[in-house]
């Protein structure tokens, strides 16, 4: 999953080595917290946050099979 | 992305060398010269070979599928992907088992993955790409759909003479809406709101 989200982000941002990308499971949930460059904030994040809300859509898509809830964090 | 730093006499024996490594033509690379070198005094003092770093050209297309194909193998999905170019469209057919993942509710998934690719492949500005992505014939199913609610809600408009709203859809599903509906000159179209969330009405 975590390689998912650096899968997705690297071909958008400029600066690939600056992505950070931790997860934190708790009780009923997995909050995976991505953190880029902050260059390339605005290309994670998209217009009107686009591109981050087609980040989380694949993201929660993969994630359906497991039983806990999904979360993505950026920034 | 494949490249090597080759040496040589002179810049052109440098490039020359480095395109036999890679087994391809001038016209495939990117050359960047690191040392043009010096012939030095009589050709034997002070001389420098010169260093060039040769690299393939990326293909944006190519990229572009392997992104695609990454990402899906990581969501625990097997596809096989079939690539097609057609000017500036590039369209990839995925199929395989499993893809109703890949598709989402009302194609949600397969429209984000869709952009995230296009922005992948249009990150170099030499070129503009459209991207279509297609799952088993969704695309095609789905337009189907729109074509049959597109003729019903115009007909309910016609006879209830209100607006019909349709719910929220990405621009080229409303393009569809328009062009069937366009031939009917009992009713007009347009779209209405802020994408993403701009919805067609059709008004009698």
């Amino acid at each position: 999953m975590k390689a998912l989200v650096e899968t997705i982000v690297t071909p958008l941002v400029d600066h690939p080595n600056d992505i950070v990308v931790t997860e934190n499971e708790e009780e009923h949930k997995i909050v995976y917290h991505l953190t880029v460059n902050p260059d390339d904030v605005g290309k994670v994040i998209g217009k009107n946050g686009r591109i981050a809300k087609s980040i989380r859509t694949l993201v929660y898509a993969a994630g359906t099979d497991t039983k806990k809830r999904i979360y993505l964090d950026i920034m | 992305m494949k490249q090597v730093t080759a040496t040589g006499q002179t810049v052109d024996e440098a490039v020359q060398s480095a395109l036999k490594q890679l087994n391809t033509s001038r016209d495939q690379v990117d050359i960047d010269i690191i040392d043009e070198g010096k012939k030095g005094l009589l050709g034997l003092f002070g001389s420098k070979p010169a260093i060039v770093k040769v690299s393939i050209t990326e293909n944006g297309i190519q990229q572009a599928e392997d992104y695609l194909v990454n990402i899906v193998k990581q969501m625990g999905v097997d596809v096989e992907v079939e690539t097609i170019v057609k000017d500036r469209d590039v369209y990839f057919n995925l199929t395989g088992e499993k893809i109703a993942i890949l598709i989402g509710k009302r194609g949600q998934t397969l429209n984000a993955l869709q952009y995230l690719v296009q922005l992948a492949i249009n990150r170099k500005p030499d070129q503009y790409y459209t991207v279509i992505i297609d799952a088993e014939g969704y695309r095609e199913r789905r337009r189907q759909t729109l074509e049959n609610l597109a003729t019903r809600l115009a007909d309910k408009a016609i006879q209830t003479k209100r607006d019909v709203s349709l719910e929220p859809m990405p621009s080229y599903e409303r393009k569809i809406i328009h062009t069937v509906l366009q031939k009917d000159d009992r009713i007009s179209t347009f779209s209405d709101g802020k994408e993403p969330n701009r919805f067609v009405v059709i008004r009698p």
